[in-house]
């Protein structure tokens, strides 16, 4: 596979904040490459860094071959930016911001329409409507528009579903797919674990370092121990009598589910329901579960400031 | 359970001809983890603009913290505590002026403001950070402390405005501990999220689709009425009816 975006040795400091330490990875072309951590994980200094709109310390970063410091003339051209901060111009209407977004890249919106259409058909009832005005899930509609009106050839959405709903979410990432089965390489950041599954590749970001870079099951694959999912009407009771187990490794709540690991190396999941049943709790399931996303991602986060505290 | 909290007759706000709230009833009962769901654009802040005092109503009745909506919006503000993710503290700030900042506002005495700062501190282990800047604060503390601060004036109710947007896995589930610790203490939890898993961690959950209650109930019931394993599933079946992709 030809890579699209290499990134070697890549560290950026500000003041007293290491805010990128030693980042490494490649992105392939046509990848639609996830970058999952919270605020200050690094994520957007790390985009800005890539997009030509932030110096790196140190390292280096190529896009489609050619490097974002030296090249950044060449490089604007050919990549499209939607930043985390919803960056159009809230006077203009829908289709006055489309369109001078791409006379700025010298294009118009006809010559590249096929790659927007999807997206942007959903907005042209509302086109004259002022972008001020829209909907958190339309206006991030009309950014990944304006983002992709020149047909960059490496997408970057640095937290396009940050405080939007479930379902805008969810229609959002079926663009996503949709714009990967079209050939586009994208590199997409989000604080939500449960996008992540959705990507080819994901990077695992904590404090400014990148804890793991896989495939969504190969990520999943990392985590250490037997899981299990324990079930009780009493969730907060059940949660604290797990907490209070010499035994205990983690508890976590998932929804309506505990997910739980045993510092023994193997336990059977009937002794567990047994001794929780002697605590008094009658309602109980026990059962052994594959780890997601979220708990692997927990996990690699235990172990990180476990090993920073000792 | 004990008094309500909360209770509203048909609230509803219009500007101009767009009905944003539309006649909502709820109640909401001391103790309670109430959940406040809905798709971008459903209705929630103006309802919490509403329910907070911040904003007047077009019609309908409603009772918050024991006062009236209409003539008792000082009362309530002085009754109630407010956190979102986007405005908690501020970060140029240290920890002990943060502190001294909002209970000056919530109106607390000079003297109960040094006495609840030092428990506070004390408390939340942040004695050797106390005079560091807030930005110099892991995210984790941070959230504690707005969670803490906007308490701090015994509110009877708390009302939770995305707390938990943006942070990680681990920190976000330390804050719920947070927050079931404090409604066993009695204190009403009045919460939105656009995490579904913790939806599932709630009493009660309201969800809102175009100003109007679509659904009101446990979650456990919610998924059973509506046949789905989760909450997202229920979510998406409610929030866009009729799209299916």
């Amino acid at each position: 596979m030809k890579e699209a975006v290499l990134v070697a040795g890549v560290g950026k400091r500000f003041g007293a904040v290491q805010a990128l330490q030693e980042i490494n990875f490649a992105v392939g072309e046509g990848e639609l490459f996830g970058f999952i951590g919270a605020d200050g994980a690094g994520k957007t200094t790390l985009f800005r860094i890539l997009v030509t709109l932030l110096l790196p310390d140190k390292g280096r970063a190529e896009l489609l071959g050619l490097d974002v410091v030296r090249f950044y003339r060449d490089l604007r051209h050919r990549i499209g930016y939607m930043p985390g901060k919803f960056s159009l111009y809230p006077d203009l209407s829908v289709e006055e911001n489309l369109r001078f977004f791409s006379s700025v890249f010298g294009t118009t919106i006809e010559k590249n329409y096929e790659l927007i259409r999807d997206i942007y058909s959903q907005l042209e009832p509302f086109k004259k409507r002022r972008a001020g005005k829209l909907s958190g899930g339309m206006k991030q509609k009309l950014a990944l528009s304006c983002a992709l009106v020149h047909r960059p050839e490496v997408l970057f959405l640095d937290e396009p579903t940050t405080g939007v709903d479930a379902v805008s979410r969810q229609e959002f990432w079926l663009m996503l797919r949709r714009l990967r089965e079209q050939g586009m390489t994208t590199l997409v950041s989000t604080p939500y674990m449960d996008e992540a599954v959705l990507c080819d590749r994901i990077a695992f970001m904590q404090e400014g370092k990148i804890l793991a870079i896989d495939t969504p099951s190969g990520i999943t694959a990392l985590f250490p121990k037997q899981l299990f999912a324990i079930r009780a009407t009493q969730t907060g009771k059940l949660l604290s009598a797990l907490r209070a187990s010499p035994h205990a490794a983690s508890v976590y709540a998932f929804g309506s589910v505990l997910h739980y690991t045993d510092n023994r190396p193997f336990v059977n999941p009937d002794e567990l329901l047994a001794t929780l049943q002697t605590e008094g709790f009658t309602d109980l399931s026990v059962t052994v579960i594959q780890p997601g996303i979220e708990d692997t991602f927990i996990s690699l986060m235990e172990e990180k400031q476990g090993s920073a505290h000792e | 359970m004990s008094e309500l909290v909360i209770h509203t007759d048909k609230l509803t706000k219009r500007f101009g001809d767009f009905v944003a709230v539309d006649a909502l009833s709820l109640s909401v009962s001391g103790g309670e983890i109430f959940g406040f769901l809905g798709a971008n654009g459903a209705g929630k802040s103006t309802a919490i603009k509403m329910l907070t005092g911040l904003l007047a109503p077009t019609s309908g009745k409603a009772t918050v913290a024991g006062f009236d909506l209409y003539t008792g919006a000082e009362g309530i503000k002085r009754n109630i505590g407010y956190m979102s993710q986007r405005f908690s503290l501020y970060d140029d700030l240290t920890v002990r002026e943060n502190i001294r900042f909002f209970a000056g506002i919530y109106g607390l005495s000079n003297q109960a403001i040094k006495e609840k700062s030092r428990h506070l501190i004390e408390m939340l282990k942040l004695v050797s950070v106390a005079d560091a800047r807030l930005a110099s604060l892991p995210l984790g503390w941070k959230q504690k402390l707005a969670f803490s601060v906007a308490i701090l004036h015994e509110p009877k109710i708390v009302f939770l405005d995305e707390p938990t947007g943006g942070v990680d896995p681990v920190t976000r589930r330390r804050f719920w501990d947070m927050i079931y610790e404090a409604s066993g203490r009695g204190l009403t939890i009045f919460v939105t999220t656009h995490y579904m898993d913790e939806a599932e961690y709630c009493d009660r959950l309201c969800i809102m689709v175009d100003g109007r209650v679509a659904a009101l109930d446990r979650p456990e019931a919610m998924k059973q009425h509506y046949g789905a394993g989760s909450m997202n599933e229920v979510f998406i079946q409610l929030a866009r009816p009729g799209r299916t992709e």
